[in-house]
Order: structure tokens, then sequence, then C-alpha cells
């Protein structure tokens, strides 16, 4: 029972590092970016992890309904708001892929410094 | 107990998916399952208690997200070049993180511990204070908008530079408009009869549920960020249909670059109001006689400044992409 409330925790660190991971060793940019997300997605996790407690409602007051218990509100705002700006920051690296693919005609990115050493 | 478990599973799921997309060569299939991630990561929020992010989520993440991506593969080539091993070194690394976190989880709260840290601090007031002082029903809405104000702001300038970049990468601002739109041939979907129908009948809800989620997020799960997303979800879904040129007659380039810059002037202006009138920056109590109205009147403005940036930004990045050649 005490092992499967920490569940949340090693899932945040299993999806982090598989993020971290294909971050580092793929050679497509896009796969890069959607690392990044996934990455950016245990995060949130984690954050929302924290916030839960038990018995506890979605932080919205009921009228007429006394001693209610709520879940920390605060790591949700943090990450509402994170996950919108990460989706403007996915398409900020999404353009600059797409511009690279237009200069170099490739979205490997070893393939573009063989190319950059070359000239 | 049952929630622990249903949890459990979705969360076994999350981890099968993001292996799915990091091994998947076919950039179209990894872009496809990376909806699907975001879906179950909704899901995973709404467990947890987070309807409001559980929301954002499955409008930004799982439906945006997705189309954004296929608007960007659609210029690039759809296959990953041919798999490298897998390096050694990295693994190791990485695994080895992995493990340390793991352990160090054992040193954690369990999930939903009530004496956890965080529990303690700063929240229970925000929890206490929001009927007394703002008197809305949504806490994460108050927090959002009044207690965390200067967060949020930066957040909206955050959304309105990356907007202005992709904008810079891609054309669409003044100067440089979107490129493809003088070709008169059929855009999109609208020679298929059965999405055209289907089309017709969604995009109007879908259009005012995303002004009920603007204008009930103090009630309800809701507000500026949720709601331009699931705006631009249905602009996006009518541009596919009947091609980006008419949706772009229905809401100009124009019109898209101010509510981007609009939007985050409506809320920076809120706060300089409020200094105005005697307060500090963002301090809404004073915009009216009774500081609780004052708060109201605040939140429904800036919230209405959130919605406008996040749609239009968001739209101007779609249509970056799609009328890209």
């Amino acid at each position: 029972m005490k092992l499967l409330g920490l569940f949340n925790y090693w899932v945040f660190a299993v999806l982090l590092m598989i993020g971290l991971y294909a971050l580092i060793s793929k050679q497509n940019l896009v796969k890069k970016i959607m690392a990044l997300a996934i990455f950016q997605s245990a995060v949130f996790l984690f954050f929302i992890t924290m916030s839960r407690v038990d018995e506890g409602t979605a932080p919205i007051i009921q009228a007429g309904v006394a001693n209610q218990i709520f879940s920390n509100p605060l790591p949700q705002v943090l990450i509402l708001t994170a996950i919108v700006v990460g989706i403007s920051t996915t398409a900020l690296g999404l353009a600059i892929v797409v511009r690279l693919h237009e200069e170099y005609g490739t979205v490997e990115d070893d393939e573009i410094l063989a190319m950059d050493r070359e000239s | 107990m049952t929630m622990l478990l249903i949890g459990v599973f979705l969360l076994s799921l999350l981890v099968i998916t993001a292996i799915a997309i990091v091994r998947s060569e076919d950039l179209f299939s990894a872009v496809m399952l990376s909806g699907i991630f975001s879906l179950l990561m909704a899901l995973n929020f709404f467990l947890l208690d987070a309807a409001d992010v559980a929301l954002t989520e499955a409008a930004v993440g799982a439906g945006v997200a997705t189309v954004l991506l296929l608007a960007g593969l659609r210029l690039i080539p759809p296959k990953e070049a041919p798999g490298r091993p897998l390096r050694a070194l990295s693994v190791t690394v990485i695994a080895a993180t992995a493990l340390l976190m793991i352990y160090a989880s054992f040193g954690q709260p369990t999930l939903g511990d009530p004496l956890a840290p965080t529990q303690q601090h700063i929240a229970p007031w925000y929890i206490e204070k929001t009927p007394e002082l703002i008197d809305i029903p949504n806490i994460v809405t108050a927090v959002l908008s009044s207690f965390r104000g200067y967060d949020t702001l930066g957040e909206v300038f955050v959304v309105l530079t990356a907007g202005i970049g992709v904008m810079f990468l891609l054309g669409g601002g003044r100067g440089k408009p979107f490129s493809r739109l003088d070709s008169q041939a059929e855009q999109g979907l609208s020679g298929h009869l059965i999405p055209k129908v289907m089309a017709r009948l969604l995009i109007p809800f879908i259009l005012l549920f995303a002004l009920f989620i603007q204008f009930h997020g103090e009630y309800s799960p809701g507000g500026g960020f949720q709601a331009g997303a699931i705006f631009v979800a249905g602009i996006i879904l009518y541009s596919l249909v009947r091609g980006e040129g008419l949706a772009l007659s229905v809401i100009p380039p124009r019109a898209l670059l101010l509510m981007s810059a609009g939007g985050a002037l409506l809320f920076g202006s809120v706060g300089v109001a409020g200094m105005l009138m005697g307060g500090n920056f963002l301090e809404y109590s004073v915009l009216a006689e009774n500081p609780v109205i004052g708060q109201h009147i605040g939140i429904i403005v800036i919230e209405l400044g959130v919605g406008l940036t996040v749609t239009g930004v968001l739209l101007s990045i779609f249509h970056a992409f799609a009328a890209r050649d």
C-alpha cells in the first residue's frame, strides 16, 4: 500500500529519463522536440502528484458544503500555465527545425553538423 | 484503493506510450502516439483532482499540439534516419539516474498524504482566504489570476514572444503575409462529404463551449488558457475541412496580430489601472468601490486578455506552419 503510493514518483523518474535518453541519443530534431515534451510532461506529473490530498476534491468551492477537503491549488496553477507555455515553445522549436530543413535539406543533427564542418 | 489501481494502470500505459514514441522510426506514428500520451496524461491529471489542468492538457496537448506537429511534419521528411545502436554510455547514465531517483522517492510522502510539507505552506491560506477576499468558487482561477497574477502575466508574455518568434521564422506578420493563400486550388478536405458535414455540426458547439469555458471559468474548471486552446481547436478544424483561405477570411491575419498583442496589453493595462487608482500593480481590489467586486472585474478582464492572446498566438502559429510551402 505504502509502495503503491510512491508509484507516481517512479513513473515520473522513468518518464523523465526516457525523455532525457531520447534527447541525447536521437539524431532526428523532431524526435528531440518530442523527447523534450515527454521530459516536460514528467515534470507536470510530479507537480500534480504533489498537489493531491487524500479524500480531497478539485479545488472548487461548492455552495452549502461545509468542511470540504481540497487538493492543493498552487501546483495546479503553475502547471496549467506551463502547459500552454510548453506548446508555444514546442512550436518555436518546430519552426526552427522547419527552417533548418529548408537550409540544409535534412533534420538529422549529425548530417547538419557534417555539412557545417565541410563548408 | 480502486482509484489508486486505475492510476497505476493509466501510468503504466503512459510509460509504454512514451517508449513507443521514442522507438518508432515513423514520425507520423510518433506524433499520433504523442497525442495519445497527452490524453493519458490528461486522464491522470483528472484522477489526481486537477480538473483545470486536465482540461488544459486535453485541449492543448492532445488537440492543438498534435495538429501543430502534423503541420510541421508536412514540411520535413516523414522518416527518421535508420536507427543507430543503443549507446552503452548514455543508457548506463540514464538507468543509474532513474534508479537514484526511485531510491530517493522512498523519502517522499506517499500520494495524497495530507501531512506532506507541500500541503502545509501557503496553500491552506489560499483555500481559506479565497471565499473572503475574492469570493469565486474556483480557487485555481483565483490563485491564477489574482494571488499570482504576476506569474500569469509573465507567462502570457512568454506565449506572445514564442508566437512572434514563429512568425519571424516562418512568416505571417504584417510584412510577410502567409504565403500560400493566393492559390485558388481546392484546399483542405472540402472534397470529402462526411468530414464536411461532421465539422459543420461540431464547430458551433466547440466554439460555444470555448466561450462557456472562458466566461464560466470562475465557477467551474476553465479560464482563458483552456478557452483559448479550445477556440483554436474549433477554428483549426474549420480550416482543415474548408481550407486555410476561408479560415483566414473568418479571422484575418491582422485580427490575429491584434488579438495576440491586444490580449497581453489588456492584461498589463489592468495592472497599470490598479496603480493609477491607488493600489499596487495588478491589485484588483481598488478597481471598484467594493474590493470583492473589484477582484471580480479584474479577473474577468485579465482572463479575457489571456484568452485573446492564447487564441491569437496559437492560431497564428498554426497558419504560419500550414501556409508554408
